[in-house]
């Protein structure tokens, strides 16, 4: 592989350690391993915890691939490697 | 007009939908029989992804599976939308931009071998066969209940319909019947519970809903059931857990592992035109999805306050439960319920001969309502009913009216024949492409090869409709297997075919069969070598769910980080995979220079 390949693929592997560590906070996080905590929280009639683990991570899950797919958009861009 | 003329109708006219699409939409090529031409516009593939992915259980089964187990039911909710994010960023972009037609087939160049790609046929075909009995009796199950026919005719005329557009029109034809199929399913779906969340909280949204006060009081619809449900000797609904937290852990990334590796959704990512379209269709795949997976969470929480509260009126007014004119007297109860009795769904058992309907929870530890229940003279619960009724008879629960019950009967038979045909589709694809052509045939001709994928593809909905008229009498595990099959062994190696670039193929066949086998060994020993009664052998590995408690289900995750351990260890003794390989892995990552699918070398 060449220079601009290792820079694109370190720079991919960068957003998707981001995008990951996410993805696991919101459900494995706040929806399972801290739910009893975040239940004390009350979002309207929600307790916080019930919230992510039923409604909230899925809504965070379609945010991130949106943005993910953005994101890697402008990565193929200033990498020049863009279909 | 009565129901019965009502859903046959609504029921029929969905129908003729389908076979019109299915006469429209003809493959005429391999490249339209495999990926629809590679020319799906990425949110007409997420559309149809979405009735894809979601299946019989999804529709029927969810919410009521949720509906008993309250919070814990959210594994099932994030599991199966999680997937998605890991199908989005790791797998679907670099599988598109690799241009052919079939999983099989990728692991089997990536890891120059024909024994590779070989597992791979035999991992797909496993998962696909499972998953897609328990579709075929969703089929028969939903004709059964609706339209009073058999459930074995239910699954013949389940099997014309499949046939009509899947071996015609291919994965085109299957494209937009799924379009056709998410937009009635998902109708069917939210419909009752705009009403039901518009009835019970005031708000039409019941995403919002489920976290509104209940209508003319000030305390909200969770602190509400919370309350009647502990009343009642039930767990607290939104805290009790599914097992224990490791457990829910695990189960919640096997599910989400699983999604990400079952080739018939990862084969819809080869459809679209280019890679970037792979990305942002995996998105809209998850916004389809979420409408129903969000709205879910609260039908099953509704469904539940509704049900306590037709049989107990202190639930909804307030007063004491366990007063004896608080429960429902039994010759005054609703229709629905006696028809729902008819099916077996519901049962109704008047064991304290009072003439009233207890319903609570009789195997409770909490001594409280264990003292209240008996000084009451209650004597055990008195009503049992099936999880698959908080959807099927939602409308009816409700008082909708009688069109919107026959259009839960048309989204029911949409959910379980798009999901069947996708599996088909990937089913027949590696037996042409993987098998004939590529191990058997290599020579075949473009025009033979179409005419295979037609034969197998109809040999194996006959093979579908066998199982489905011939459960082995594991239906309810099958799902389970399909999601740890595609977990330990599908998932890993795609990964490190894409995101190790010295994988070889000693690690990634090793790493398959070791996955596979561990999550084979763990589910076999808990319900019986290929699920025949009798062969457990649960006491050999120490007792039922030895493995830190988790359970068989949740497996899959476990049997996937073997396969990563095996493989990459079995990779450090063996020599690294050829200089081209090499190349070709640097390829794949890059978007440029994709092409039209065609599936040439």
């Amino acid at each position: 592989m060449d220079q601009t390949g290792k820079a694109y693929w370190s720079a991919v592997l960068g957003l998707l350690g981001k995008i990951l560590a996410i993805w696991f906070v919101v459900s494995f996080g706040a929806g399972i391993l801290f739910a009893d905590v975040l239940n004390n929280i009350k979002l309207g009639g929600y307790p916080l915890g019930f919230w992510f683990a039923h409604q909230g991570s899925i809504y965070i899950f379609i945010a991130l691939i949106f943005y993910y797919a953005k994101a890697m958009d402008k990565l193929d861009r200033k990498f020049d490697v863009h279909e | 007009m009565d129901l019965q003329t009502m859903t046959y109708l609504v029921v029929g006219a969905s129908f003729a939908l389908y076979i019109g699409i299915a006469i429209w939409a003809r493959a005429g090529s391999t490249s339209e029989f495999y990926v629809a031409g590679g020319g799906v516009h990425p949110v007409t593939n997420g559309m149809a992804t979405a009735a894809d992915w979601m299946s019989a259980a999804s529709f029927i089964s969810m919410a009521g599976l949720i509906s008993n187990m309250g919070y814990g039911g959210g594994l099932f909710l994030m599991g199966w939308t999680g997937g998605y994010v890991l199908l989005a960023c790791l797998l679907a972009p670099y599988l598109r931009k690799f241009g052919k037609f079939t999983v099989p087939q990728f692991i089997g160049d990536r890891f120059y071998s024909k024994t590779a790609s070989t597992v791979a046929v035999v991992c797909l075909l496993t998962a696909s066969i499972t998953y897609i009995i328990g579709q075929m009796t969703g089929v028969g199950v939903a004709f059964s209940r609706f339209l009073g026919v058999s459930s074995e005719m239910g699954i013949y005329i389940g099997m014309g319909i499949v046939f009509a557009y899947a071996v015609f029109g291919g994965m085109k034809g299957i494209t937009y019947t799924q379009v056709a199929q998410y937009i009635v399913l998902i109708l069917a779906y939210t419909i009752p519970a705009i009403f039901i969340s518009l009835q019970l909280t005031g708000n039409p949204l019941p995403q919002l809903g489920l976290g509104s006060d209940m209508v003319g009081s000030d305390v909200s619809l969770l602190q509400k059931l919370d309350q009647v449900v502990t009343d009642l000797g039930f767990g607290k609904y939104t805290t009790t857990t599914a097992g224990s937290t490791l457990n829910m852990f695990v189960y919640t990334l096997s599910l989400m592992i699983g999604t990400a590796g079952l080739p018939h959704v990862i084969m819809r990512f080869f459809t679209v035109p280019k890679v970037s379209d792979a990305r942002t269709s995996a998105g809209w795949a998850l916004v389809f999805i979420a409408i129903l997976y969000t709205t879910a969470p609260a039908v099953a929480a509704m469904a539940k306050m509704n049900l306590i509260g037709t049989t107990n009126t202190a639930a909804m007014k307030g007063g004491d439960m366990f007063a004896p004119e608080s429960s429902l007297k039994a010759d005054e109860r609703p229709d629905w319920m006696k028809r729902w009795e008819k099916t077996g769904l519901l049962k109704f058992e008047d064991k304290n001969g009072d003439g009233r309907i207890q319903y609570y929870n009789d195997k409770t530890k909490d001594e409280a309502v264990k003292a209240k229940a008996e000084a009451a003279g209650w004597k055990g619960n008195e009503l049992t009913v099936n999880a698959d009724i908080i959807v099927l008879a939602n409308p009816e629960i409700a008082l909708l009216p009688n069109w919107v019950i026959a259009l839960v009967a048309a989204g029911g038979l949409a959910a379980a024949l798009s999901t069947a045909a996708g599996l088909l589709m990937a089913i027949s694809a590696a037996v042409s492409h993987d098998l004939i052509k590529g191990v058997f045939k290599p020579d075949i001709s473009d025009k033979n090869e179409l005419l295979a994928g037609k034969i197998s593809m109809a040999v194996a909905i006959v093979i579908a409709g066998y199982l489905g008229l011939n459960p082995p009498g594991f239906a309810a595990g099958t799902v389970a297997l399909a999601f740890g099959i595609a977990a330990s062994s599908l998932f890993p190696a795609i990964m490190m075919g894409i995101f190790s670039k010295k994988m070889n193929k000693e690690g990634a066949i090793a790493g398959m069969l070791a996955g596979l086998a561990v999550t084979l060994m763990y589910v076999f020993a808990h319900k019986g070598i290929f699920f025949i009664k009798g062969t457990e052998f649960v006491d050999a590995i120490g007792g039922p769910n030895s493995f830190f408690g988790i359970t068989p289900e949740a497996f899959g995750a476990v049997g996937a980080l073997l396969n990563f351990i095996v493989a990459f260890v079995v990779d450090k003794m063996t020599k690294e995979p050829p200089e081209h390989i090499q190349h070709m892995v640097e390829n794949v990552r890059i978007p440029r220079g994709a092409k039209a699918v065609d599936g040439a070398h």
